[in-house]
């Protein structure tokens, strides 16, 4: 009875709808909603920041910027170059040679090449240390085999270095620009280099004149990402004594004791994030050319003769090996030999699931909301809030902790008061007991992964399809639901699964917001690397390798289908 | 479409049922909740064996930073009972947000020496760690030396220490400005400075890393690190058996020690349980167990040391009070920015 009342109730909407089309104006309010939620969740810990540097003392401002900022932000600098030169080599590398060749072992490769995103930075810093110090194997080796007894006797790569922390961060952010590289040059680059073979063009020139063009949407978004990160780091930036950005607002408030002179670093580093999140958006829009050619089909990868065969299988395995591998195995070497807690292994692998699946949910309800209405609303204002809401990445987890803090926990105490005023009884803090506030700011911190995923499965909807939708008949949100949902949700799940692994690795927040008695597996690491025995957090370390590596392995398999889906809805479109 | 819906909100009430079952404390009869800078590892034999004597179940919350900060923010709702700190910095910094409470206690005042604890009884030492010189065993001969000699050029290429602005060595940077005045203090960190082998980084055991692998002969660290290799971790016995303790004293006064401790939190929903462990914490037990498993100084005169930790030789604590040096922190902080100790 009610199914039916409901059935008419909505076709009396279509008639509407169809009768009296909404004004651009009534569109861009309708759609205003998610995109000024998630700006305001994104905006509130920023907001918080602000007011903490601009009222704060100020006194210690001119001493940081005489005296840190200078080295921070050259170190900053370099460091940003040089990930981002070795992503970019990297990422595009590799999935140039594993779309366009074929060598032996391209298929395992090709997959094996995702794995460092399982792969906390924090983890690879440590086990390089150990494998590469002064007293590490590789210089223990040395020293033996040409009778050395002191470091100072002959030369070997300092790896606690600004070179050192480029090609950890590096091998190990790589993914960020293989995945999408990838992607585009398996479903759009085939007509392309066919066409350039016949003409001659081969080796060099192919990749210089061809997927290089093709793939500098998918460098600038990935390479985007991959530069947050890098900004973002804090573990293996510390343990390899470059002093960031982030390190200098960590010191400047634990050390030198002001939050306010940290708070006002935070800003400085603001700047640097809008610039990445500029190339970004920059790289998407380039998209649209790139997914304009007609026809698109896989390549048809030549075949290398054995000799350059094997060396692209080299190449392509380097950064498995450097990135995965090696980390890996020191991880596990250690693993074995510490002994482990399954008790509160396993309840650390339960809360960690538990927040970061949370968070997931909520981040990809929000980001395809979001995303979905700025389609609609078409107006330059929800663009915009989309925007804000990616910029929770813009501060160091510490930082964007503090400011939800104080956020959470005056919201705690009206909520405790007020009960305790209705009931006689306080029921302590609710949100920050719950661990709600982790969750918050995991949804904070990685939103726009979960936006961006969701625009770019929406940008590869034609307009058309939402003209046909009209026609029809269907509201926005029947819209949204029947037509762009199913449409997009291969690229809302890789988001999903990749802002999952965000969570599983993220340290600095969960640290500081966690509630009393919770542990998860990355804060179980770190209490044991804190105190200097990396060995006795193995165990936690491997779990939240071996855990990510599923998400991780799946996101890059659906960032292929959704290449592959749009591929056959290209064709159906124009063919 | 409506079928995943409402498989998406199975799930989602599934999560928040597992959720809820996971993170809701079990309602202990008595419990006590501690927000602790000191490593899980190390305080957790200690807790236990407190719950095994009183009943007591103890609630941890472990960070490395910002716990200050978070139960200020908390305010009047904080469930944080004891703040529990590996240095004095953090001892004092609590006491200046406002979250601490006044104790008065016979049983705390008879234990703790009065140089380590606050007059007012806003905050309590329990354990001491020398901050100390770790040098080759192969390559320095000299078995003693003075803070000031760091600074001496015939060290040039030779010294290796963690960041300058870790607060073991900010507080060893502030008791130099106690002892000898800012400006001889900015010479002397410059002069240590120029003699560093490498740019800081890593931690104290680092340092006896690589004067173990020959990239230095001397460095910074504290005691209890260098027992911790020997008798814990097999891995590093190696680096820890390259070096010795040099005992190091300064001009005229003697060997920088650092507290950990604890104030009781302002609005600790279980203030007399919070005492209770704080009183324990300086009970001839937990002492013993600090010098044995921790490698630390008792603060309770009469406790045992460690064997390790007697061989070292004896150590004569500086005289200048922790609150005296402590004052000149934020002074450190800038002297390390302004010598570039950490470029």
């Amino acid at each position: 009875m009610r199914r039916v009342q409901r059935r008419s109730a909505r076709r009396t909407l279509v008639a509407e709808n169809w009768s009296r089309p909404r004004s651009a104006h009534q569109r861009r309010f309708r759609n205003l909603g998610a995109p000024l939620a998630a700006a305001a969740l994104a905006a509130a810990p920023i907001a918080e920041v602000l007011r903490l540097a601009w009222l704060g003392d100020s006194g210690l401002w001119p001493h940081l910027a005489a005296t840190i900022l200078p080295s921070a932000l050259l170190d900053t600098l370099l460091l940003l170059a040089g990930v981002g030169l070795v992503v970019a080599l990297v990422g595009v590398g590799t999935a140039w040679l594993v779309a366009a060749y074929s060598f032996p072992g391209r298929g395992l490769l090709s997959g094996l090449l995702v794995l460092p995103l399982a792969m906390p930075t924090y983890l690879t810093a440590y086990a390089y240390v150990d494998l590469l110090d002064g007293l590490g194997p590789f210089q223990s080796a040395l020293r033996d085999l040409f009778g050395f007894t002191r470091r100072t006797q002959y030369w070997f790569p300092e790896i606690r270095s600004l070179g050192g922390a480029v090609l950890v961060l590096g091998f190990v952010l790589y993914p960020y620009v293989y995945l999408p590289a990838r992607a585009m040059f398996a479903t759009q680059s085939a007509s392309l280099v066919e066409a350039a073979r016949t003409m001659g063009v081969g080796g060099w020139g192919l990749a210089r004149r061809v997927a290089i063009p093709l793939a500098r949407p998918a460098l600038a978004a990935g390479g985007a990402l991959a530069l947050l990160e890098v900004l973002n780091d804090i573990g293996a930036s510390e343990h390899l004594g470059v002093r960031t950005l982030t390190i200098a607002i960590y010191t400047t408030w634990l050390n030198r004791g002001s939050l306010a002179g940290a708070a006002q670093i935070a800003c400085v580093m603001l700047a640097f994030v809008l610039v990445c999140l500029w190339i970004e958006a920059r790289g998407r829009s380039a998209q649209g050319y790139a997914q304009s050619a007609r026809k698109p089909r896989s390549a048809t990868p030549v075949k290398l003769d054995r000799r350059a065969g094997w060396l692209a299988c080299a190449a392509c395995a380097l950064p498995v090996l450097l990135g995965f591998l090696l980390p890996l195995l020191t991880i596990l070497r250690a693993a074995g030999e510490s002994g482990i807690d399954v008790a509160a292994l396993a309840s650390a692998a339960i809360h960690t699931l538990v927040f970061a699946s949370a968070a997931t949910l909520l981040a990809v309800a929000l980001g395809f909301l979001t995303a979905s209405c700025v389609r609609r609303a078409r107006s330059p204002l929800t663009a915009l809030l989309a925007r804000v809401a990616g910029l929770g990445y813009a501060l160091p987890g510490t930082v964007l902790a503090l400011g939800l803090l104080t956020i959470i926990a005056s919201l705690d105490n009206a909520i405790a008061d007020a009960v305790r005023g209705l009931t006689g009884a306080s029921p302590g803090l609710v949100f920050s007991g719950f661990g709600a506030a982790i969750v918050i700011a995991y949804l904070v911190r990685f939103l726009t992964i979960a936006i961006g995923g969701a625009e770019a499965g929406l940008a590869r909807v034609s307009p058309r399809v939402d003209d046909a939708a009209t026609l029809l008949g269907l509201t926005g949100n029947q819209m949204r639901w029947r037509v762009h949902w199913p449409m997009t949700r291969g690229a809302v799940a890789a988001a999903a699964l990749l802002f999952f692994v965000d969570c599983m690795k993220e340290l600095p927040a969960t640290l500081l917001l966690r509630p009393i008695n919770v542990e998860t597996l990355a804060t179980l690491v770190y209490g044991h690397a804190s105190r200097g025995s990396y060995e006795d957090g193995a165990p936690a370390a491997l779990a939240i390798v071996l855990l990510s590596l599923v998400p991780a392995v799946r996101a890059a398999r659906a960032i292929d289908q959704a290449g592959g889906k749009d591929v056959r809805q290209t064709h159906g479109r124009d063919g | 479409m409506k079928n995943t819906r409402s498989r998406a909100l199975r799930h989602a009430v599934a999560y928040l049922a597992v959720f809820a079952a996971l993170t809701v404390p079990a309602a202990a009869a008595e419990e006590v909740n501690v927000y602790t800078y000191r490593e899980p590892a190390l305080i957790k034999p200690l807790f236990d064996a407190f719950t095994k004597s009183s009943g007591v179940k103890v609630n941890i919350l472990f960070a490395s930073q910002g716990l200050e900060q978070r139960i200020a923010a908390e305010g009047a709702n904080s469930p944080a009972d004891l703040l529990l700190t590996t240095d004095i910095s953090r001892l004092l910094q609590a006491g200046e947000l406002g979250i601490t409470q006044p104790v008065k206690s016979p049983v705390l005042e008879a234990a703790i020496p009065a140089s380590y604890r606050d007059p007012e009884g806003r905050w309590f030492g329990v354990s001491a760690r020398g901050r100390v010189v770790y040098a080759s065993k192969d390559r320095v001969t000299q078995d003693s030396m003075t803070y000031e000699n760091l600074a001496d050029p015939k060290w040039r290429g030779k010294i290796c220490s963690r960041s300058g602005q870790h607060i073991y060595n900010n507080a060893l940077i502030a008791a130099v400005i106690a002892h000898n005045g800012e400006d001889q203090a900015a010479g002397w960190l410059a002069g240590v400075k120029a003699n560093l082998a490498r740019k800081p980084s890593g931690g104290d055991r680092e340092v006896a890393r690589d004067i173990a692998a020959g990239q230095c002969d001397i460095g910074l660290g504290n005691t209890y690190y260098v027992a911790l290799m020997l008798n814990r971790e097999a891995d590093r016995k190696p680096w820890a058996e390259a070096i010795k303790v040099i005992m190091p004293t300064f001009d005229g006064g003697g060997t920088h020690v650092n507290v950990s401790g604890f104030v009781v939190a302002k609005n600790a929903p279980n203030r007399a349980n919070a005492v209770r462990l704080g009183e324990w914490l300086v009970s001839e037990e937990a002492q013993g167990l600090y010098a044995a498993i921790n490698y630390e100084y008792p603060v309770r005169p009469g406790v045992a040391l460690n064997p390790t930790v007697a061989s070292f030789g004896p150590i004569a604590p500086d005289t200048l009070p922790l609150v005296e040096i402590a004052k000149h922190r934020r002074t450190a902080g800038i002297l390390v920015d302004k010598v570039g100790f950490d470029n």
